[in-house]
């Protein structure tokens, strides 16, 4: 079996062990087993790949596989990986892990709802191994799907209205994105002859212009709704603040990256003509995006739309980022993806540790939760100063990385943008330090919550891990950084600058 | 000869790990502990710091006639494309190793301090590794070689203040104090970030040794390029300068530092007073050669608006009740003195006096300002109150702070031979020559400044004498030791110096010697005693002439105490405007015309199939009639046309 399989055959084979299980207990352990050799796997896989490059591997994609799937429309199982994906299989290990510790209190029907979150991350893990549009978009839909479920069956509130809206708006972008993807196929060989879903086939075939004028816009719209693009990010708020806290780590964590890295592989890498000529567009709403989203969650109540928004205007830098067709722009763009990834799985799971406790998410009706919680309230202190961008957290690099990027871009129309974009930090200062002040500072407003106790040890195993991977990626960046840029060189030499 | 001072690289890197320790186990352990290791650390801090300063000067020297530019630790830290490049490294030249002096000697007391002060308080721990995290930053980001490297300390230094100004967390004035704090500095800081974009762009380097260098491409770089009448690199400067115009607390983002008082007092003259407020003069004494030679008009910014807040905040001070806040705003008063020094300055060994005054100002005031908030945090301690309503004749309980801030009053308010009349002197000197307009301001502001100090030190220390629930008492040793120490300094940093400091700092790296300028000093002599006589008379017996002149001056009394009221400006900006007119409607936006829309459709399509649902009922009657009518049509219109 190749190394890139096993990503996918481990969580099965939990899925299936899970389903022998007898009770609760069993399943969680189970859970915790399969992903921590996940986990190991993921790691082991950034070390091969650094040594396999280390070795004067400078094929575009390494250990790569192809087995025929459908032959009729030559679609394969092709895999393969590159620093960017290897990066962010990585991330997705890490959150898979934190999640299933952090949904460690799962009592009801644990079973099916470990099996439904590893069959999430099963979907996930393809989608970055897979390098043929048509596989990749298999496990896309793997992905989605068990978000219903999750959703509908173990969150809170007005669970059912949020799952449905939810899938409904992700399956309307994944038909749109369906097109565009058939699109690619169905020009994938001008000159006639056999056509390909094989990325790297697709990068050499300039696709008409005519029909990337068509494609590309469906292509980044489809990716970008899953990325929270502005206007199409509504469904974000209600589906998080109603998803379970493990659900909402992986969807933010992750899900919500499958459509960074597909716009900047599949949109923008595989149709940059149109995407330059459309880019104007797109970085009017990503810009915007960036600030609105900003600005919307600093009159919010409930920690879960708080981070929602502030989501919307950190993943919109990540699509403004990718528009930028700058090597350190979309590195910043990536690095984002990865910061983002880490740190919003971790406000959720704090956020879900906190509710567990006081049974409401509305920051006024809690207060001086520093003296009850002292960790728990630390480390959401942290998170908050990871979140608005300071130096020694992830989210520092990846942000100065996209405007430093940007901003040497040679129209001024671009670099103004920049400012716009990043001037949102000011505005996450401001929404970040109030959530902050009203809910762990201050006198502690309700009596009841004086005998609360403190982050338990499984509640710690995701802290810890979650802050450790904020911390190491913000204090020392360079390999990380590196090794995305050396995979980003090939892409952008395909481009001609307009 | 050369000298390796890669050791240098442990004075960050200890109090880094002495951070670490404490605020992951500090809690734990016994607190006496984590206040150990803290000052421990500091103090070896402040040991290689004296040893470098002195390996510096004395044993490497000057090479052909000025100090070298040394680069004693450099790596690559991160690499935003081939010639952008972001280094952590540690520039050793006079103005950083004076800083390293300056901050390792006034932290460390601070540390020596607040074992007394902060005796029996539950954080601690916490409070010693907060200052830690402060003593890091603050050294990482003067020894910093590269300006993004200054810009990560930079914004480490300001959430160390944010958690130090907070530290009472839970009173509500500490939270909101700490929040303005930090927001209007990251507010500034946004300027700082889009000036040094400006500069990578124009530039295409980030380091110091490449963007300093007098004689270097950079210098004409940019100036081609034009927005609005004034180069970039013009542009890019005073985004800059904003950014320092924010730490150091400039009008008018002035308004956070009276606030950030409501951290513990020793904190206040940690970093409100001695260290991190000037972070905003070294930054544009760091990029001086920038300022001067390729945007002169940026440079003149910087005049206007340290002289302008330098006059503003004495004014304020006058009326203020609150002993810390008179000396927050004597603080922000004599930082614009700094300022205005550096922006009238010229370049070069004689001409560049202003660079030197600036920097001998920083040094000067960082002892006397600690030593002044010091001596305030023992009164605070003894009396349980900040209010110098409150205080009054306490020269006969507490005779060491009394000798001591009065040592500290005298310095600030220009009175040889204490250090403050100097380094003053020196900074009225480089305005005599280049601008009399803010020469006069400064003179009159150093009146003001001698008045609105000796107000404060006649209230406390003279005045009527108050019946006080528990009698005052002088504080322990390890509050009065400092005080001690740093009285010493105040008084020997400037005449120690005296003709000496030309010899160590200048703007060109040439030493040079610097006079006494006698016409000059004797003015400003004759102002400060004209505003200590007034003190006297108001404030030294008690008396009812200074309520009178507040009520006869009215509504300009009340404006001054108020502040001139921009707090209410910029709570009406923020919650008026930002909050209510941009926050909350996009809120409702999003929620009703963007997601309405969203719902919307789905209602469509749900109204749409509900209206058609009807007609796949399951009655098999419903199903036969229709097949029955459709067989019956289609017959028809077949027929229709087959006969045609």
């Amino acid at each position: 079996m190749d190394i890139l399989s096993l990503l996918i055959v481990v969580p099965v084979l939990t899925i299936l062990a899970i389903a022998f299980t007898k009770n609760y207990k069993q399943v969680r352990v189970i859970a915790a087993i399969g992903t921590g050799i996940q986990l190991f796997q993921s790691f082991n896989l950034v070390w091969q790949y650094l040594q396999e490059r280390a070795a004067g591997n400078t094929a575009i994609m390494v250990f790569t596989k192809s087995y025929i799937w459908f032959e009729k429309f030559n679609i394969k199982y092709d895999i393969g990986v590159d620093g960017i994906s290897v990066a962010l299989i990585a991330l997705t290990g890490i959150i898979v892990t934190a999640g299933v510790y952090a949904s460690w209190g799962v009592k009801e029907q644990a079973k099916e709802f470990f099996i439904w979150l590893l069959l999430l991350a099963t979907g996930v893990f393809g989608f970055f191994i897979a390098i043929d549009l048509f596989t990749m978009f298999v496990f896309y839909e793997i992905a989605v799907i068990p978000m219903y479920l999750l959703i509908g069956v173990w969150g809170s509130g007005k669970k059912e209205y949020s799952a449905m809206k939810l899938t409904l708006m992700l399956m309307g972008a994944s038909a749109i994105l369906l097109v565009a993807i058939i699109g690619l196929y169905i020009y994938s060989n001008p000159q006639g002859g056999p056509l390909t879903w094989n990325i790297l086939e697709l990068a050499n075939v300039t696709m008409p212009i005519e029909m990337q004028r068509i494609f590309f816009p469906m292509a980044f719209v489809g990716f970008g709704a899953l990325g929270a693009l502005f206007p199409f990010h509504t469904w974000s708020p209600d589906g998080h603040a109603s998803a379970p806290t493990a659900v909402s780590m992986l969807h933010a964590g992750v899900l919500m990256k499958l459509g960074g890295y597909g716009a900047l592989r599949i949109a923008v890498g595989l149709m940059p003509e149109a995407a330059q000529e459309q880019a104007w567009f797109f970085m009017i709403l990503t810009a915007f995006g960036a600030v609105y989203g900003a600005f919307g969650a600093i009159m919010q109540t409930d920690l879960k739309y708080i981070n929602a928004y502030s989501s919307v205007s950190h993943l919109a830098m990540i699509l403004f980022a990718i528009l930028m067709f700058n090597a350190t722009a979309m590195n910043g763009a990536v690095l984002q993806m990865i910061s983002h990834g880490f740190i919003t799985a971790l406000f959720f799971s704090l956020i879900g540790m906190i509710y567990g406790r006081t049974h409401t998410r509305d920051i006024y009706k809690m207060g001086g939760l520093m003296k009850v919680m002292p960790i728990l309230a630390g480390t959401y202190m942290v998170a908050s100063f990871a979140s608005l961008g300071l130096p020694g957290f992830s989210a520092f690099v990846a942000e100065m990385t996209i405007f430093v990027g940007a901003f040497q871009h040679p129209d001024l129309f671009h670099r103004v943008a920049t400012i716009l974009v990043a001037s949102s930090i000011v505005v996450t200062a401001v929404y970040i330090l109030r959530a902050a002040g009203i809910l762990l500072m201050g006198p502690i407003k309700n009596d009841e919550f004086k005998s609360l106790g403190d982050a338990l040890w499984y509640e710690k195993v995701t802290l810890i891990v979650l802050i450790g991977s904020i911390t190491v990626m913000g204090m020392a960046p360079l390999w990380l950084s590196d090794m995305i840029m050396k995979s980003l060189t090939p892409m952008l030499q395909g481009f001609v600058t307009l | 000869m050369t000298m390796d001072f890669q050791y240098t690289i442990l004075i960050p890197i200890l109090l880094f790990f002495s951070f670490v320790y404490n605020i992951l186990w500090g809690r734990t352990r016994s607190p006496k502990i984590a206040g150990l290791i803290s000052t421990t650390t500091i103090l070896i801090a402040a040991v290689l710091s004296y040893y470098t300063a002195y390996q510096y000067f004395f044993n490497v020297g000057l090479v052909n006639g000025s100090y070298e530019k040394i680069i004693a630790f450099k790596m690559v830290w991160l690499h935003f494309s081939d010639t952008l490049v972001v280094d952590m490294g540690i520039l050793l030249d006079p103005i950083s190793i004076m800083m390293l002096v300056v901050v390792t000697t006034i932290s460390s007391m601070v540390h020596i301090y607040s074992f007394g002060y902060m005796h029996g308080d539950d954080g601690f721990a916490r409070f010693y590794a907060f200052l830690s995290l402060f003593s890091f930053s603050m050294l990482g980001l003067v020894v910093s070689s590269n300006i993004f490297q200054m810009y990560i300390f930079w914004e480490l230094v300001g959430v160390s203040s944010f958690l130090l100004i907070g530290y009472y967390y839970q009173k509500p004035s500490a939270v909101a104090a700490a929040k303005k704090a930090f927001i209007v500095t990251r507010f500034a800081d946004l300027g700082f970030l889009v000036g040094i974009l400006l500069i990578s762009y124009v530039t295409g380097s980030l380091d110091f040794a490449v963007l300093t260098d007098p004689n270097g491409p950079v210098m004409l770089q940019g100036a081609s390029l034009g927005f609005m009448g004034l180069s970039v690199m013009t542009w890019a400067l005073i985004l800059i300068f904003i950014g320092g115009a924010g730490k150091s607390a400039m009008f008018p983002f002035h308004i956070w530092l009276p606030d950030a008082m409501e951290g513990p007092t020793p904190v206040s003259a940690l970093i409100h007073a001695a260290t991190m407020v000037v972070a905003g003069v070294y930054l544009v004494a760091r990029l001086f050669p920038l300022f001067h030679i390729a945007a002169p008009n940026a440079q003149y910014v910087v005049l206007a608006v340290g002289g302008f807040t330098s006059l503003f905040a004495a004014v304020i001070a006058i009326t203020q009740i609150d002993i810390k806040r008179v000396l927050a705003f004597s603080t922000l008063s004599q930082l614009g003195y700094m300022m205005a020094a550096l922006g009238a300055s010229g370049y070069g060994a004689e001409e560049g006096i202003g660079y030197t005054a600036s920097m001998w100002h920083l040094f000067t005031h960082a002892m006397f300002k600690a030593l002044l908030f010091l001596g305030a945090g023992s009164i605070i301690h003894a009396v349980h109150s900040n209010n110098m309503t409150d205080m009054g004749g306490l020269r006969k309980y507490m005779p060491i702070t009394h000798i001591t801030f009065l040592i500290g009053t005298l310095a600030i308010a220009g009175i040889p031979p204490f250090a403050g009349f100097f380094s003053k002197d020196e900074i009225l000197v480089a305005l005599h020559q280049s601008s009399h307009f803010w020469y006069w301001v400064e003179v009159i502001t150093a009146g003001l400044t001698a008045f609105y100090m000796f107000r404060l030190y006649f209230n406390v220390f003279w005045g009527e004498n108050r019946h006080y629930h528990h009698k005052p008492h002088e504080s322990s040793l390890s509050m009065t030791f400092p005080l001690m120490f740093l009285a010493f300094m105040a008084i020997v940093s400037g005449g120690f110096f005296m003709f000496d400091f030309g010899a160590f700092i200048s703007s060109n790296l040439v030493p040079y010697d610097i006079h006494i300028h006698w016409d000059i000093a004797g003015l400003s002599i004759f102002v400060a005693l004209i505003g200590i006589s007034l003190a006297a008379m108001l404030y030294l017996k008690p008396s009812g002439i200074s309520t009178k002149m507040a009520t006869a001056l009215g509504p300009v009394y009340k404006a001054t105490y108020n502040k001139f009221y921009f707090d209410e400006i910029y709570l009406f900006v923020t919650h008026k405007i930002i909050f209510n007119l941009i926050a909350r409607p996009s809120a409702w936006f999003d929620r009703h015309v963007v997601d309405g829309f969203m719902n919307m459709l789905a209602w469509i399509t749900n109204f749409v199939s509900g209206s058609i649902k009807g007609l796949q009922s399951g009655q098999l009657q419903h199903y036969a009639m229709s097949f029955v009518s459709g067989a019956v049509a289609l017959a028809l219109f077949f027929l229709y046309f087959m006969t045609r």
